[in-house]
């Protein structure tokens, strides 16, 4: 008995410890975002050595796991995928009844550190959808869309109630990718895009009022000049002035001179924009696409349909990031708390995409041609 | 599930997948071209328009903070006002370095490092063009000799703005509370558009429980800047929208007539309507002058009121407990009632001590002897222990505990104060949760007479007695009694509706009650030394003297002594008047009386003289001065004297 479960550790030590692991273009497209993300923090922080020192301290730590994580095979992530479901599920509840945090209760206190229950349904989220697909036929049938359907309802309603519209969009739409790729029929996928704008006035009334402010001033950026709106002007004013080839590294007046707020985390992409021009900015959203396009070669190439759906549904979740982010920045979409990934500064946020790159990596190694 | 995986196609799936890979990659990229075609929008087709914005760009939001809303007593006198001062306020983009120029600025004006660290803490989460203030309500000298300097600190400016001030100090500073400087911790728990351009926050009091209401909203101007950020003209206003004021129920002169009445000597005194829960008076002696919070008050000042052994900061109207000893009797009385246990006429004969039955401790009345056989009424005119001790087993702990707990004993009782303590009502869920050992029967017979785990604040005791005289009908007690918004001429009255059904089912047990209280003032423990004479109403009451410590010897206190009893005794009184139509409910405590009726007895006394005043009426003359009405040293009993039981609490009640 011992002898076998010694033997068993042994295996699952050397196939951990062996095997190829990590994907070279992906890893290096990463590493191309990182030291994009923290030269515009340089000038975004006013030459902040500590802010960048504190970014790229996250930036080691959530590499460090990256690797850690691309040897754990996805057989074994799979089985834990429901529990880890309901453990994040469970630490929302938690936080719904005893959370703190001004205004929003979205952090639990662990006592050493706090943390965000709702930035691990980002990756379980999307785990989960697949693992319940993964042994039933394909494409899903409508009792197990609706199944789906509830699996990704509850967390999410969990998190704008929090109220944060910004995380609960990204793990619904974390979700939702998976249930796509599943190949869910397009007339289906239709009738419940139709549904979902047929339900936009009813939520709308569900709204809290400053979400309400936030989709307004969007429409009339002048009627809230010190709050949102302000927000809008600036940041469209920072793009705008950068032109065709941009200002120049640490020439963003709008971001030196305090006209635009939130200039190294939210509105750090109109810093970029403004300083590196139009030239940048599609540099960086070539970049993004190669990303995406990568993890979605690997999961085109992941050995079951676990792997399949869980890696293309957290590469298409990386694209309502940069487009979010994008848009909000470009006045296009409403003020909502999505950061540029690897761009903005903070922490949970960094970690945590590099932990999903971290599964895409192990899916990566555990592909089918390779076995 | 192995039987469906075999159904699976599994080379279907993956070229399915493939296909949906390919189509979602494919909407990416027209997402990001739609992106794209936003930022060349923007970036070329109107960059001349933005560019020439940018450069342009010199108007800035700057927030107005609003002023905080007064505060009044019921009549109109001023409790808190806004007092225009002066501030340095400090532009941090505009400093190179800003440990040089505080240097700099320290030989100028004082500098205390509570300035400092205060600033700091505010510096880290403002906005860089965001003025942060340095130094609070500078002094004429300070201005002087920093306009003399001023060429020298182009980041620093004199800048007027309103403080706090409170006229009365020390009267009400338990109630109003006082405000001061926003702290870090604050900072993360306002909002911050709410508090742009605020300095000050509601830290104790009703400048705490109130602050939302007081402290309105901010307004903006938009203001034209030049390159170095110093204002050019101001394009457009939005004026703030000022607090609310407050008013309180409390009277002024009511207030200062039951402070006066304690003459330093600690303790605590609460007044009620009992019709509404209005708080008439709150006192809380020895108090402290609010004023020195404000504008940051200085270490040594700081650490003398915290260190003074009679702690003036502490609240003791709600924050201190000690044990209510005889002046739950009424209470217990009635529940008896209540439940049916006692009937009005039931005697019971006091012989001078209670034992248990199969105990051999026992525990005494105050008379050498008893009282001989008393029905209620005379059991709360004499405080007959032995009645009570009687009446707490028949009533079982549960149910005695279930009753009390309907005054709120034992729990908060909802003024709109913070920091409310709970006090502590025995229960055996009480005892188990903070002792390893069962409910004892000994420890329901001195619960009967307020000693044991009891402990109570003054505020509800008087909102217990303010509950019994308003025939049992529950208010929560309120301080504020209305509000008013600026350039509103009328008041706003804030509802404060009875938080249940009174609690007593039969009319007439209040009346048995109410005459054993009455009794107490004409023939009992406060009818001595003419402490209630000549006053025009009814007045019912009853004494309450609790042990401070317990004793650790079975034999009767031989030192008679008012000092030395003094020492170890805590006087209370409660009462209400008129009693044919309570309007008055008062509760008065002393830390260290001798005796409840002859120390805190006059104290309510004059609290009730004050509220005749203010009803228009004259407070009769001929009061007998209280120093009369001290027992005399040698005195050999007093019938208020309750006490523990004849053994040491200490060596328990054994099982």
């Amino acid at each position: 008995m011992i002898d076998t479960m010694a033997i068993r550790m042994q295996r699952f030590l050397r196939r951990i410890l062996t095997r190829p692991r990590i994907d070279l273009p992906l890893a290096a497209a990463l590493f191309i975002l990182a030291g994009v993300g923290l030269v515009t923090l340089y000038s975004a922080s006013d030459s902040s050595m500590a802010m960048v020192g504190g970014q790229a301290a996250r930036f080691v730590l959530g590499a460090g796991l990256l690797l850690l994580i691309s040897r754990i095979p996805p057989s074994m992530l799979r089985n834990w995928t429901p529990w880890l479901y309901l453990a994040s599920t469970a630490f929302l509840v938690v936080v719904a009844v005893l959370g703190e945090g001004r205004g929003a209760n979205r952090w639990l206190n662990l006592g050493v550190m706090r943390f965000q229950p709702s930035e691990l349904l980002k990756l379980t989220m999307p785990m989960m959808v697949a693992w319940y697909l993964h042994p039933r036929q394909l494409p899903p049938s409508w009792k197990d869309s609706a199944v789906v359907g509830l699996l990704i309802a509850i967390p999410v309603a969990l998190i704008a109630k929090q109220p944060d519209l910004g995380t609960a969009l990204l793990v619904a739409a974390a979700g939702a990718f998976a249930l796509f790729l599943s190949g869910m029929a397009w007339w289906r996928i239709g009738l419940i895009v139709a549904a979902v704008g047929g339900m936009i006035p009813v939520a709308w009334h569900f709204l809290h009022q400053y979400q309400r402010d936030r989709v307004l001033t969007l429409l009339n950026p002048e009627s809230d000049p010190l709050g949102n709106g302000w927000h809008i002007i600036q940041s469209q004013i920072a793009v705008g002035s950068g032109g065709m080839f941009g200002k120049g590294f640490q020439q963003s007046t709008q971001s030196r001179l305090d006209f635009l707020p939130e200039h190294t985390t939210d509105f750090i992409f109109a810093v970029f924009s403004e300083e590196f021009g139009l030239v940048g900015v599609i540099a960086l959203i070539v970049l993004y696409a190669f990303i995406i396009g990568r993890c979605l070669w690997i999961a085109m190439e992941a050995r079951d349909t676990y792997s399949r759906l869980l890696a293309g549904a957290l590469g298409m979740s990386f694209f309502v990031y940069v487009f979010v982010n994008g848009g909000m920045v470009a006045g296009m979409l409403p003020v909502v708390g999505v950061p540029m990934p690897m761009i903005s500064y903070g922490g949970t946020s960094a970690v945590s995409l590099l932990v999903g790159f971290g599964v895409l990596m192990s899916i990566h190694a555990n592909r089918k041609m390779h076995d | 599930m192995k039987l469906r995986r075999s159904f699976k196609d599994t080379r279907g799936e993956s070229a399915l997948f493939q296909r949906r890979a390919v189509a979602g990659f494919l909407l990416i990229l027209l997402s990001f071209g739609l992106l794209v075609a936003r930022f060349h929008f923007l970036q070329v087709t109107h960059h001349d328009e933005f560019a020439l914005r940018s450069t342009n760009n010199s108007v800035k939001p700057r927030a107005i903070p609003p002023a905080r809303g007064l505060i009044y007593d019921r009549n109109g006198v001023l409790l808190a006002d806004n007092v225009p001062a002066f501030r340095l306020e400090v532009i941090p983009e505009k400093v190179p370095s800003m440990q040089a120029m505080l240097d700099e600025l320290g030989t100028v004006v004082p500098l205390g490092q509570d300035d400092i660290d205060a600033f700091k803490k505010q510096l880290a989460q403002s906005r860089r063009f965001d003025s942060v203030p340095l130094k609070l309500h500078l002094t004429e000298d300070e201005i002087d000799r920093f306009a003399v300097n001023r060429w020298r600190f182009p980041s620093v400016a004199v800048v007027p703005y309103l403080t706090r001030h409170y006229p009365l100090g020390p009267l009400f500073a338990h109630v109003v509370g006082y405000v001061s400087r926003i702290d870090a911790d604050d900072l993360d728990r306002l909002d911050p558009d709410e508090y742009k351009g605020t300095s000050h926050v509601g830290r104790t009091g009703l400048e705490r429980y109130y602050e939302d209401v007081l402290h309105g909203k901010p307004g903006y101007e938009l203001v034209e800047v030049n390159a170095d950020g110093q204002t050019q003209r101001v394009l457009k206003t939005i004026p703030p929208t000022p607090g609310e004021n407050l008013y309180l129920s409390i009277d002024v002169r009511m207030q200062k007539a039951t402070m006066a009445a304690f003459d330093g000597r600690p303790g605590a005194a609460v007044a009620i309507d009992p019709r509404n829960g209005q708080v008439l008076a709150l006192v809380s002696v020895p108090t402290y002058d609010p004023n020195l919070f404000v504008n940051g008050i200085s270490g040594a000042d700081y650490k003398a009121l915290n260190d003074a052994p009679d702690r003036p900061l502490t609240v003791r109207a709600l924050q201190g407990v000690y044990p209510p000893g005889s002046t739950v009797k009424p209470f217990l009385a009635l529940g008896g009632l209540e439940y049916g246990v006692r009937r009005p006429q039931d005697t019971v004969l006091s012989t001078g001590q209670f034992c248990l039955p199969g105990q051999k401790r026992c525990y005494r009345d105050d008379t050498r002897g008893g009282d001989g056989t008393v029905n209620m009424v005379r059991a709360i005119e004499m405080s007959t222990n032995t009645y009570f001790y009687k009446l707490a087993l028949d009533l079982g702990i549960d149910r005695l505990s279930d009753w009390m707990s309907r005054f709120s004993f034992g729990a908060k009782t909802g003024i709109d104060l913070p920091g409310e303590s709970k006090g502590i009502l025995p229960s055996r869920e009480w005892k188990s949760k903070h002792s390893k050992f069962g409910w004892f029967p000994g420890e329901t017979v001195i619960a009967g007479i307020g000693q044991g785990y009891w402990e109570v604040t003054p505020l509800q005791l008087g909102h217990a007695v303010a509950t019994f005289a308003g025939h049992g009908v529950p208010y929560q007690p309120r301080v504020v009694m209305a509000t008013r918004a600026n350039g509103v001429a009328q008041m706003q009255m804030l509802a404060n509706p009875p938080t249940g059904p009174s609690l007593i089912q039969k009319p007439a047990d209040w009346n048995v009650v109410d005459q054993g209280m009455r009794a107490v003032i004409t023939g009992g423990t406060g009818s001595k030394g003419g402490i209630f004479t000549g006053f025009p109403y009814v007045i019912a009451g009853k004494s309450g003297t609790a042990e401070r410590f317990s004793r650790t010897s079975d034999a009767y206190d031989t030192n008679k002594s008012s000092a030395h009893l003094a020492a170890r005794h805590r006087a209370w009184f409660e009462a209400y008047t008129p009693a044919e139509d309570p309007k008055i409910a008062a509760v008065a405590m002393l830390e260290s009386g001798a005796w409840g009726a002859a120390d805190a007895g006059p104290i309510v006394r004059k609290i009730f003289d004050s509220w005749l005043v203010i009803q228009g009426k004259t407070a009769p003359p001929d009061i007998a001065p209280p120093e009369q009405s001290l027992p005399a040293p040698n005195s050999t009993v007093d019938p208020d004297m309750e006490d523990m039981p004849a053994e040491s609490s200490s060596s328990g009640d054994g099982p």
